[in-house]
């Protein structure tokens, strides 16, 4: 397997409760990996863990390596600016910048000075509103706020936004459940579409919707990983006793 | 059926008529006060407002009840409220993006909140004398300097905390969506904190300038007073509040009026200002996020 994402012997605590035990795994390199299992077993917090999230939260102790192809991020001289821009996120709940829905795409192109004028800026914000499939709804209307648009397509914004600084890694936190099913639908369309190109790891509760998006699968029961692998021999063959369970249902 | 109106009549019903006609009673009273304030300074005031008040500076005589106007400390509050408000401003907006993005709610954070609480509470007065004792020692005359920079002290911890308090409610989510961009906390202070928060920061401005303009003590010492129109930032300036002061405690009947007139020339500046910066915060609250 080509690991995109390595983790080693990772340890987080909230102040004194241990929120990850000793996690190694390896998620592999332009697939969509999911990770799933009951709430509380701190799926977020491994999910957290590979954009540098975590340490936002005040009492957080983190020990161990995460290695994006080959370096640790948590390493002293790390600039965690640069591993955000390379791993990016899609929230639970679409978070429109508050700024027109041009400067929603632009912003993070700005901060990293990634076009050298208007123009390029302009190609570029239409290229990524192409790809996340909003431009033909908003084309009109490009300067009026983000909040205009509905929360669907406030995810699809959030996405075009996090792909157009160019990642190489794309992070979803539950992204389709503050949404309706057919915004659901569609941003799970997107993913799809876009998994050959980016190394995608989603957080989800719901189990059929690990079985339409997932390559890899990870399944953590209470801070651990019980079971990782491919989704096909996971989902049709569970080795552990626990993942059997989760996925008849029983957990 | 338990629709019936005799529910009414429970406890809880009669506290929450009880807690809601407190409630009704102390706005009254508030507005009431307010009222009458107005009512008092327009009665007494209005007759005396005049074109002349407001375009001409005191002539010879103009404290016995001769012709001229308070131009002098129109301009001259005009000229100290702003440059104290621009240099609060330049302080006070960086401390409070400092407060918020790196101090947080840390034990220096805590400390620096305390200590902008006590100097918001000090008197005016004690600025005055604490500007004054300065002068002394650089050897600096009352002048319009001095009193800006004493009015940009008095203003510094309101508009400070008035930011701090509104920067405080920002949304954790919007900065979470700017730092997983690859932002840098400056960045999301700078780009996406004060869009959201502009008109909470507006207003924290907006504090300042009125406490700024509406007093009367400290630059009784810093500023001095003059029949003149400063013409230098090292020349003394006249003030409305001041001018209020001065003219209110004359004998003459037709000064105090005048007295009266330069309060509603100071409220009008502040209703004005108010109402200005209102209407272009609420321009500018297009992109906010609710």
């Amino acid at each position: 397997m080509d690991a995109h994402i390595q983790v080693k012997n990772l340890n987080v605590h909230y102040g004194k409760q241990q929120a990850l035990k000793n996690i190694n795994i390896d998620i592999p390199k332009n697939q969509i990996t999911v990770i799933m299992g009951p709430s509380g077993c701190g799926k977020t917090t491994l999910l957290k863990t590979f954009n540098r999230f975590l340490e936002l939260t005040d009492g957080t102790q983190i020990t161990g390596e995460v290695l994006l192809d080959g370096q640790n991020i948590y390493d002293r001289d790390v600039d965690v600016t640069e591993v955000r821009k390379v791993v990016g996120l899609l929230a639970q709940r679409p978070s429109p910048l508050p700024m027109s829905i041009y400067d929603n795409i632009a912003y993070g192109m700005h901060i990293h000075k990634m076009k050298r004028d208007r123009k390029e800026y302009k190609a570029a914000v239409r290229h990524y509103l192409e790809i996340a499939g909003l431009w033909e709804e908003v084309h009109k209307r490009l300067h009026d706020p983000a909040t205009s648009l509905s929360i669907g397509q406030q995810q699809r914004l959030c996405l075009a936004r996090g792909l157009a600084v160019e990642p190489e890694i794309i992070l979803g936190d539950e992204p389709t459940s503050a949404l309706d099913p057919i915004s659901s639908q569609n941003i799970e369309s997107r993913l799809l579409d876009l998994k050959d190109q980016y190394t995608t790891v989603i957080v989800t509760h719901t189990l059929r919707q690990a079985k339409r998006l997932a390559d890899y699968v990870i399944y953590m029961y209470l801070g651990e990983v019980i079971e990782a692998g491919p989704a096909k021999e996971v989902f049709s063959n569970p080795q552990h006793e626990r993942t059997k369970a989760y996925l008849e249902g029983q957990i | 059926m338990g629709f019936l109106k005799k529910k009414r009549w429970q406890r809880r019903h009669l506290m929450e008529a009880f807690m809601k006609f407190i409630m009704q009673v102390s706005l009254v009273f508030v507005a009431g006060a307010l009222g009458l304030i107005l009512w008092i300074i327009v009665v007494r005031g209005l007759p005396a407002l005049s074109w002349d008040m407001v375009t001409k500076i005191p002539e010879g005589g103009y404290y016995m009840g001769k012709g001229g106007g308070i131009l002098n400390a129109i301009l001259g509050s005009l000229y100290l409220a702003s440059g104290g408000t621009l240099l609060a401003m330049l302080f006070s907006i960086p401390i409070a993006m400092y407060l918020k993005t790196y101090l947080g709610d840390s034990k220096w954070g805590r400390y620096v909140r305390l200590s902008l609480d006590v100097l918001w509470g000090i008197p005016s007065i004690v600025y005055g004398a604490f500007g004054f004792t300065l002068m002394i020692a650089l050897g600096i005359r009352a002048s319009l300097l001095a009193g800006i920079l004493v009015l940009a002290l008095i203003e510094l911890p309101i508009m400070t905390r008035a930011m701090d308090e509104v920067i405080r409610r920002m949304p954790v989510d919007l900065e979470h969506a700017a730092l997983a961009l690859g932002s840098t906390k400056f960045e999301v202070a700078l780009r996406v904190v004060t869009r959201q928060m502009l008109p909470g920061i507006t207003t924290a401005i907006l504090l300042g300038f009125g406490r700024g303009i509406g007093d009367a003590a400290s630059v009784l010492f810093t500023a001095g007073y003059t029949d003149r129109i400063p013409t230098s930032l090292m020349r003394p300036t006249a003030s409305l509040p001041l001018a209020v002061f001065f003219q209110l405690g004359s004998p003459y009947p037709e000064v105090q009026q005048r007295g009266y007139a330069a309060a509603l020339i100071l409220t009008v500046i502040v209703l004005a200002v108010s109402l200005g910066s209102r209407w272009l915060s609420a321009r500018l609250n297009k992109y906010t996020i609710k």
